[in-house]
C-alpha cells in the first residue's frame, strides 16, 4: 500500500468534496420543499391533487435513482428546448441537481406526511378557532411541530442522500468518490484511493448520525 | 347572538344530532349537559364550524355559518373557544401562543398584541409564566392560558367545550372561577360542563342532551328545581350525588 499520491490529489479531492456537499444541500433544501408540497398535497381533501401527488410518490419510490439520474441528463436539455424553442446546455450538474430533487422530495414526502398527521387534531381545530385559515394554521401551527417531530428522520433520509450522490458518476460529474476513482487509476493507487475515500465517507456519515441521535434524545426530553 | 335552528348532523349513516334548536342571547351564560355520547360537544363544535352540519342552520350575530360564502376564519376570530385538551401550541412560548392570531388575524403589531396578552394573563394570574413553555405548566395553569388565548382576540362570545373534564380535581376550581369571572362580567358563554356547581352559580339557562336531542332546555331554576324529562332527572341524580 502507497498513500502517497492521495497527499498531492488532496486539493482535487477537496474539490470533488465540495461538489459532493454542493449537490446535498440544494438536493435536501429542494427535496424537503417540494417534499412538503407534496405532503399538503396528498393529505388535501381534493381528490384530484392527492392523487396525483400520491401517483408522483409511488412512481419515483419504483425506480431506480441511477436511472432518474441518467434520465434527466439526457431529458431536462429536451423539456427547456421544448419549453423555449431553442437547445440551451444544461450541464450535468444542473440536471443531477433536479433529478435528486425530485427523487428524494418522494421520501421526503412521505416522512413530512407521517409528521403532519401526527400532530393532534385538535392543534388544527385550535388554530381555526381563532380565525387562522388553512395557509396560516400548516405554516404557524401545524408544520412546525411536524418538522421538529420528523427532524431525526428528515435528518436520516439527508445521510442516505449524502451516499447516493456518488451515483453522479453516471453523468460523468466529479464529485468525490469520482475524483478519488480518476485519482487513483491515473496514479495506479486505486485501492488506496478507495479505501480513503471509504473513510471519509464512513467518518461524515458516522458524524452525522451521531447528531441525530443527539437530536432524538435531546427531542425526546423536550416533549413535554 | 347565537342561534341553532334545526340541525342535525350525521357520521355516514349515523345520526349524531337530530333537530337541534335553541338559542344563546347577548350576555347570557347556557350550560349544555348530558352522557357522555350525547353529542353535546359536537353541537358546540358546529357553532363554530369545526364539525360540519348538513340540515339546519346556526346564525352568530346574524352571520349564516353553514353558508358556502361565509368567511369562517373571519367568524371564528370574533368567537373565542376553549377545548377539553386545552390545545396551547406547544412549540410556542405563552406570550407567543398569545399573539399569534393577533398578529396573524387581526394584523395587530407584536408590541400591543403583546401588552394585551400579558394584560390578559395577568387576569388569569400568569403574568410570571409568560416567557415559559405549555409544557412547563400544570393543566389548569394551561387552560388558564387558553381562556387568556381565547379573550386576546375580543371576542363577542365564548365556548366552552369541557374545559375542566381533562383537569385534576385540584385544579378545577382555578379555571372555574376564571370563567365565573367572566360570566358576571357579562360575557355571552355556552359552556358545554358537567360542573352543576357552575351552572347553579351563573348559568341563565342548561341544555340537557342525550342521544343526540336536546331533551330539556330550561332556566336554571326551573331545571334543578324539577327537570321535566325522566332521562334529565335520572342523570342529575347520578351527577348531583358527586358534588
Amino acid at each position: 500500500m502507497d498513500f502517497s499520491s492521495i497527499v498531492s490529489a488532496l486539493p482535487d479531492l477537496l474539490q470533488g468534496m465540495l461538489l459532493t456537499l454542493k449537490l446535498l444541500v440544494f438536493a435536501v433544501a429542494g427535496g424537503i420543499a417540494l417534499g412538503t408540497l407534496l405532503a399538503l398535497a396528498r393529505l388535501s381533501s381534493n381528490r384530484l391533487l392527492s392523487f396525483l401527488a400520491g401517483f408522483y410518490v409511488n412512481y419515483f419510490r419504483s425506480i431506480p435513482l441511477l436511472l432518474v439520474i441518467t434520465w434527466f441528463y439526457f431529458i431536462v436539455p429536451f423539456m427547456l428546448a421544448w419549453a423555449t424553442g431553442k437547445m440551451h446546455p444544461v450541464g450535468a450538474f444542473a440536471s443531477s441537481l433536479v433529478a435528486f430533487m425530485m427523487f428524494e422530495a418522494a421520501y421526503y414526502c412521505e416522512i413530512v406526511r407521517a409528521g403532519i398527521q401526527s400532530i393532534p387534531k385538535g392543534q388544527v381545530n385550535a388554530a381555526y378557532a381563532l380565525g387562522l385559515n388553512y395557509h396560516q394554521a400548516m405554516r404557524l401551527v401545524v408544520l412546525p411541530q411536524a418538522f421538529r417531530k420528523m427532524a431525526p428522520l428528515l435528518l436520516q433520509q439527508s445521510i442516505i442522500l449524502f451516499q447516493d450522490t456518488a451515483l453522479v458518476y453516471a453523468v460523468g460529474l466529479m464529485d468525490f468518490l469520482n475524483t478519488a476513482r480518476s485519482r487513483g487509476d491515473i496514479t495506479g493507487q486505486l485501492h488506496e484511493f478507495l479505501l480513503f475515500a471509504g473513510v471519509i465517507y464512513f467518518v461524515l456519515s458516522f458524524i452525522a448520525s451521531r447528531i441525530v441521535l443527539r437530536l432524538q434524545s435531546k427531542l425526546a426530553v423536550g416533549q413535554n | 347572538m347565537i342561534e341553532i335552528r334545526n340541525i342535525s348532523k350525521w357520521y355516514g349513516s349515523f345520526q349524531v344530532l337530530t333537530d337541534c334548536s335553541t338559542k344563546v342571547d347577548k350576555g347570557e351564560v347556557v350550560v349544555v349537559c348530558g352522557p357522555s355520547g350525547s353529542g353535546k360537544s359536537t353541537l358546540i363544535k358546529c357553532v363554530n364550524a369545526l364539525e360540519p352540519f348538513q340540515k339546519g342552520e346556526i346564525i352568530i350575530n346574524r352571520i349564516s355559518v353553514g353558508d358556502p360564502k361565509t368567511d369562517l376564519p373571519k367568524l371564528r376570530s370574533h368567537v373565542g373557544m376553549v377545548f377539553q385538551h386545552f390545545e396551547l401550541f406547544p412549540h410556542l412560548s405563552i406570550i407567543d401562543n398569545l399573539r399569534l392570531a393577533q398578529v396573524e388575524v387581526l394584523g395587530r403589531g407584536r408590541e400591543e398584541a403583546g401588552e394585551k396578552g400579558l394584560a390578559l394573563l395577568d387576569r388569569v394570574g400568569l403574568k410570571a409564566h409568560a416567557d415559559k413553555f405549555p409544557g412547563q405548566l400544570s393543566g389548569g395553569q394551561q387552560q388558564r392560558v387558553a381562556i387568556a388565548r381565547a379573550l386576546a382576540m375580543d371576542p363577542f362570545c365564548m365556548l366552552f367545550d369541557e374545559p375542566t373534564s381533562a383537569l385534576d380535581p385540584e385544579m378545577i376550581n382555578e379555571v372555574l372561577d376564571v370563567m365565573v369571572e367572566l360570566a358576571q362580567e357579562g360575557m355571552t358563554m355556552m359552556v358545554v360542563t358537567h360542573e352543576m356547581g357552575f351552572a347553579r352559580k351563573v348559568a341563565n339557562r342548561v341544555i340537557f342532551m342525550d342521544q343526540g336531542q336536546i331533551i330539556e332546555d330550561a332556566a336554571k331554576e326551573e331545571f334543578f328545581g324539577a327537570p321535566r324529562s325522566e332521562r334529565a332527572q335520572h342523570f342529575l341524580s347520578k351527577i348531583l350525588n358527586h358534588c
